[in-house]
C-alpha cells in the first residue's frame, strides 16, 4: 500500500525554533530517510520552497492569469512530503510518528493512502 | 543451439532459476550471496541467450555462470578483508539435476520473520526467477525500493540462521500455510490489476498460478494446495469478463459468462472436486467450491445460491472472518430476500474491522436498493465510493448511485 505523508509547516513556528532545534529536525529527517531506504519502504521524498515563492495560475475565458503567493490563505503550508510503500495503514502511521515534525506543536503530519485504479469487487 | 522466442526464454529461465539457486546453496551453504549470483546469471542469460542462441545445457550454463559470480564476489569480499580465499570456492560445482529445491526455497522465502511484502518480493525473485526490475514494475515501486526490500529480507533470513532444509512436523504444516498465503497475495495483486498502466501486473496472476502448480506437483495430496490452485484457476477464468474495454469493473452478476475461460473452469472444477473428496477441508477448498458453483451457472439467475450460502456458512465456522459473513449476507439475500441479508449485515456493525469498510457499505447499498429504499441505497453507494482506495471501484459505485434518483434533487 502506498501512502503520502504530507508535512504541513507553519513558518512562524519554524522561525521560533532555536538553531539546535532546527538542526535536530534536519538530523531527524536524515535518519528517517536512511531507515526508510534501508527497509525498502521509501518511494520518494521532496521538500518544497517557501510558500512566498508559489505562483497561482488560473485561466479565465481562455486567458491565463498568474498571481504570486500561495493559493490558501493559511498559517500552515505544505512544506514537503514522503511517498512510501508499506504493509498497511498502521505501519504508515507508525512511520509518520517517527518524523520529527510530529513532536512539534503547530506542525502537522498527515497520512493518506494513495488511490489505485484497481480493487476487489467480487468475493 | 535452439531457436526460441523471447517469452520461451523467459519461461525456461523462470523454471530453471530456483533449481540453479538450490544447487548453489547446497554447494556453498549461503543463501544470501548465492541468490544474488543467480539473479546476475539470469540477467546475463536474458541478454546472451536471445543473441547467441540457447546453450546445449541451459541449466548447466546458469549453474556455471552463477557459481563464477558467487566465487568472484567471495574473492572480492575476502580481498577487502585481506583474508585468504576459501579453497573450496575454487572448484565449480557439479550439476546435481536430481534434487529439486523449489519447495525448500519457497519455505525459506516465506520465513516468519519477514513481512508479507518482503515474502512476496523474495519469493518472486528467488523462486519465480523474476528480476528485481520486473517485480518493482509489478508492484508499482521504484527498482531501488524493491532492491532494498529484497536485500533486507535476505539479511533477516541470514540473521535467523536457518539451515537449508524443509522444516519438520507442525512447523512445516504452519509454514506451508504461509507459503499458500503468499501465493494468494501475489495472485490477488495481479488479479486486482485491471487497466491502463497496471496491465503488466496481470503477469503476477500468471506467476502465482505457475508457482501454485509447482507446489501442487510436489504436494498433490494436500487439499489446501489443490484448493488454492483451483481457486486461482476459477478466478482467473473470469478475467476477460470482469472489466469493460474502458477498464470499468463489471460485477459478477453482470459479466458476459460466454467470455469465461472454459478450459480453466474445467480444470479448476476437477481439482476442487478431487480436493473436497479428500480427508481435510480448508478455506481455500471452500472458496474454490464457491467459485466453482458460480462457474457452473450459465446465467447469474441460475446460480445455486442455497449451495453458495451453505459453503459460506461452513467457511464462516472453520475460518471466522467478517468478510466471509459479508459474503454470506449476499448469498442469504438471494435465497431469503434482501431483508434477511440486511439483518445479517447488522451483526457486522459492531465489528471494528468492518465499521468503515467500503464493502460493508456497498453490499448494504445493493440490498437497500433491492428493498426499494432508494434514498438509503443512494446514500450508502456514495459513502462506499468515498471509502474505497480503488479508482475503478469508485467509478462503479458512483455510477450505481447515479442510476438512482438523487434524493432532494
Amino acid at each position: 500500500m502506498q501512502f503520502l505523508i504530507s508535512l504541513h509547516i507553519n513558518p512562524a513556528v519554524m522561525d521560533a525554533l532555536t538553531d539546535d532545534e532546527k538542526a535536530a529536525i534536519g538530523g531527524g529527517h536524515g535518519a528517517f530517510i536512511e531507515a526508510l531506504k534501508e527497509s525498502g519502504e521509501l518511494l520518494t521524498t521532496q521538500a518544497l520552497v517557501d510558500p512566498s515563492q508559489a505562483a497561482v495560475v488560473s485561466v479565465r475565458n481562455g486567458q491565463p492569469a498568474v498571481t504570486d503567493g500561495p493559493f490558501l490563505e493559511s498559517k500552515e503550508f505544505l512544506g514537503g512530503f514522503y511517498l512510501i510503500d508499506c504493509e498497511n495503514k498502521e505501519r504508515a502511521i507508525e512511520l509518520a510518528a517517527r518524523i520529527p515534525d510530529a513532536a512539534i506543536e503547530g506542525l502537522g503530519v498527515e497520512v493518506r493512502q494513495v488511490m489505485f485504479s484497481a480493487g476487489q469487487l467480487e468475493p | 543451439m535452439g531457436a526460441m522466442t523471447a517469452p520461451a526464454f523467459e519461461d525456461l529461465l523462470r523454471e530453471l532459476a530456483p533449481q540453479v539457486l538450490g544447487a548453489l546453496v547446497r554447494r556453498y551453504g549461503q543463501f544470501e550471496g548465492c541468490e544474488d549470483a543467480v539473479q546476475e546469471a539470469v540477467l546475463a542469460a536474458t541478454v546472451q541467450w536471445p543473441a547467441e542462441g540457447l546453450p546445449d545445457n541451459p541449466r548447466g550454463w546458469l549453474v556455471t555462470v552463477a557459481s563464477r559470480r558467487f566465487i568472484d564476489q567471495l574473492r572480492s569480499d575476502h580481498a577487502r578483508r585481506e583474508r585468504e580465499s576459501a579453497t573450496a570456492a575454487e572448484v565449480l560445482p557439479e550439476d546435481v539435476p536430481d534434487t529439486d529445491d523449489t519447495l525448500v526455497l519457497l519455505f525459506l522465502c516465506c520465513h516468519p520473520t519477514l513481512t508479507a511484502a518482503s515474502r512476496t518480493a523474495l519469493t518472486l525473485r528467488a523462486v519465480g526467477g523474476l528480476t528485481t526490475a520486473e517485480i518493482a514494475r509489478a508492484f508499482l515501486v521504484p527498482e531501488a525500493t524493491m532492491a532494498a526490500r529484497i536485500s533486507r529480507a535476505k539479511q533477516r533470513i541470514r540473521a535467523a540462521g536457518r539451515s537449508f532444509s524443509l522444516p519438520e512436523g507442525a512447523e512445516r504444516e504452519e509454514r506451508l500455510r504461509v507459503v499458500l498465503h503468499v501465493l494468494y497475495l501475489i495472485f490477488n495483486e495481479g488479479y486486482t490489476a485491471s487497466s491502463g498502466r497496471e496491465l503488466h501486473r496481470a503477469d503476477l496472476a500468471h506467476e502465482a498460478i505457475r508457482l501454485a502448480r509447482t507446489v501442487h506437483a510436489h504436494l498433490p495430496e494436500d487439499g489446501e494446495v489443490t484448493g488454492l490452485l483451483a481457486l486461482m484457476l476459477l478466478t482467473h477464468a473470469r478475467r476477460a469478463a470482469r472489466t469493460t474495454a474502458a477498464g470499468d469493473l463489471v460485477p459478477l452478476d453482470e459479466q458476459d459468462r460466454t467470455a469465461w475461460d472454459r478450459a480453466l473452469i474445467d480444470e479448476g472444477t476437477e481439482l476442487v472436486s478431487a480436493a473436497l473428496a479428500g480427508p481435510t477441508l480448508g478455506p481455500y477448498q471452500l472458496q474454490a467450491a464457491i467459485a466453482a458453483t458460480h462457474a457452473d451457472a450459465a446465467t447469474a439467475k441460475e446460480t445455486n445460491w442455497p449451495q453458495v450460502h451453505a459453503l459460506y456458512l461452513i467457511l464462516e465456522r472453520i475460518a471466522p472472518n467478517p468478510v466471509v459473513t459479508l459474503n454470506r449476507a449476499v448469498a442469504l439475500a438471494e435465497t431469503e430476500g434482501p431483508q434477511a441479508g440486511l439483518a445479517l449485515l447488522a451483526t457486522l456493525d459492531s465489528d471494528e474491522r468492518m465499521a468503515a469498510h467500503h464493502r460493508l457499505l456497498s453490499v448494504r447499498a445493493h440490498l437497500l436498493e433491492q428493498t426499494g429504499d432508494l434514498p438509503g441505497a443512494y446514500e450508502h453507494y456514495r459513502r462506499a465510493a468515498k471509502s474505497t482506495a480503488s479508482l475503478a471501484e469508485q467509478r462503479y459505485l458512483e455510477a450505481r448511485a447515479g442510476r438512482l434518483a438523487a434524493p432532494d434533487g
